[in-house]
């Protein structure tokens, strides 16, 4: 379905993940952390950052790996994201959620 | 004389030493399986254990049992693979050489991953059911146990049989049900996943049993420790749920064997070509079952399925035909879901489970993603179908490898 979200249109799926990353800038990732009630801070941006490169790698992303990934530990990760800090912080960085496989 | 080697003697590499036992013959193959256990566990059985619905006997048996003569099981603990010089390194100095190995290594719990799940309370007022021992402890405690705050919790992704604890926990109702002591009882589900199941039309259904239950679900939890002392589980963001009674579902991981050969993930899982089956690394090498990182369930159907479709593979692989890109992740279970009833999901990489009929399109028996009689007793009868058919590489009949879409209900666009 369409949305329009900081004055631009994009394309989000039933639970509000973005669909085509293309279509995602710095404004709508403020945009829809403000509506995920975070504002963002240098801090939150380098996670955001760190999960759209290993996105674009095709490297499958769980709770385990951002831990040992060495740019933010678990614990801060969920200060940053707080409740589900996986979920919230993709659909903020514009990415698939997780598929945490089956 | 060509050697292939299977390690692991479980469900996947039992049935891979029947499938090819028919194909490659002596004199120009040797076919060997190796394994340091004796026994066969029934491993969907580890949860009927605790609620004395099966016992120990219906669930273990000889493992040379189901190994055909024409292969030789070797009893024995392995030190190292070395995949670049085609080698396997046996803990009392043997050294075995393949032209051919297929890992079975399989999956387990590592429940020393979190803090504090093998403290004081393991096996007191902490447990899984996911070993013989634990379901056997568990069984034990259920027993006398005068009630209390039940937890039922998964650790982290990926687990073997995603749909195992919240059969316990649909179990569990019905077991208290049984001994009119429900209302002492809360059960609760925790899981870090963001609802009951990982596709979002079962996670509907399941929700939904779950409500009508009375199980409290807790979503989103991802687990930092176990407070022993105060009998409570704690996640990263400080939320605490506490507990009389914790069965966890611990962070499972591949074999030791294959982080000591360098050969697995961060969590000891192959790396494996989704559709082919073949090592991402060595082409002489092959995995199925649960010891392969490929985005499917850990589940006995799916070795079942890929077994199959691996025969085929290695035949080609044996003759230098490319291989075919086939398995589609296919998964077939049974849902217990208490008072002698049980839903059915099949479903694969691409296709997520729906409502329908199985395994005749419009016919049934089964139905799929709907509570019935009929699919509880297929869950029993499945018991004797692993022992009589499954291990030893019997088609099941009607039930394809590759998943079919007929007499299924899917959406105009369904894939996930």
């Amino acid at each position: 379905m369409e949305k329009v979200i900081a004055g631009k249109t994009i394309h989000v799926n039933d639970e509000g993940f973005m669909t085509d990353f293309k279509e995602w800038d710095n404004t709508v990732g403020e945009a829809l952390a403000t509506e995920n009630e975070i504002s963002l801070t240098p801090r939150h941006w380098e996670v955001l950052g760190y999960l759209q490169t290993e996105y674009k790698n095709e490297v499958p992303l769980s709770i385990r790996k951002i831990g040992k990934s060495g740019v933010v530990d678990i614990k801060e990760f969920y200060a940053l994201f707080p409740k589900a800090p996986l979920k919230t912080a993709t659909k903020i960085a514009g990415i698939p959620k997780p598929a945490s496989c089956i | 004389m060509k050697h292939l080697v299977i390690l692991g003697a479980g469900t996947a590499g039992t049935m891979m030493a029947n499938h090819l036992s028919h194909h490659l013959k002596r004199p120009d193959w040797r076919i060997s399986i190796i394994d340091e256990k004796t026994e066969h566990h029934y491993q969907p059985g580890y949860l009927f254990l605790p609620f004395d619905i099966y016992e120990p006997e219906d669930i273990v048996k000889s493992i040379d049992e189901f190994i055909p003569k024409t292969v030789d099981l070797i009893q024995g603990s392995i030190e190292k693979v070395v995949p670049e010089e085609n080698k396997v390194l046996m803990a009392d100095g043997n050294v075995f050489v393949y032209d051919i190995m297929i890992v079975a290594t399989g999956a387990k719990i590592a429940p020393e991953e979190t803090t504090g799940m093998k403290g004081s309370e393991w096996h007191h007022s902490v447990f899984d059911f996911y070993t013989f021992e634990g379901a056997l402890n568990l069984r034990n405690k259920l027993r006398d146990w005068q009630g209390g705050k039940l937890v039922i919790h998964i650790t982290e992704m990926p687990i073997k049989c995603p749909v195992a604890p919240l059969e316990f926990a649909f179990l569990a109702d019905s077991y208290f049900k049984h001994k009119h002591m429900r209302d002492k009882v809360e059960i609760t589900y925790v899981t870090p996943l963001s609802g009951a199941f990982t596709k979002p039309k079962a996670t509907a259904t399941l929700e939904h049993l779950l409500e009508e239950k009375h199980i409290q679900i807790e979503s989103d939890f991802a687990i930092e420790q176990v407070d022993n002392e105060n009998k409570k589980i704690i996640d990263y963001g400080g939320r605490e749920i506490p507990f009389d009674l914790l069965v966890t579902v611990p962070t499972n991981k591949g074999d030791a064997l294959m982080e000591r050969s360098g050969m697995g993930d961060d969590l000891n899982y192959v790396p494996t070509h989704k559709a082919t089956l073949q090592s991402k690394n060595y082409q002489n090498v092959f995995v199925l079952g649960d010891a392969s990182n490929i985005p499917a369930s850990k589940a006995g159907s799916v070795a079942h399925f890929e077994a199959e479709i691996l025969t085929e593979n290695i035949l080609r692989y044996v003759k230098g035909e490319p291989l075919k890109e086939e398995f589609d992740g296919h998964a077939n279970c049974f849902i217990e879901t208490g008072g002698g009833k049980a839903l059915l999901i099949d479903f694969n990489y691409t296709h997520e489970p729906v409502e329908g009929t199985f395994p005749f399109p419009g016919l049934g028996p089964l139905r799929l993603m709907k509570e019935s009689r009929m699919n509880h007793m297929g869950k029993l009868a499945f018991r004797w179908v692993y022992w009589h058919m499954l291990l030893k590489g019997t088609h099941i009949p009607f039930v394809s490898a590759t998943m079919s879409e007929k007499g299924k209900h899917y959406d105009t666009a369904t894939t996930h």
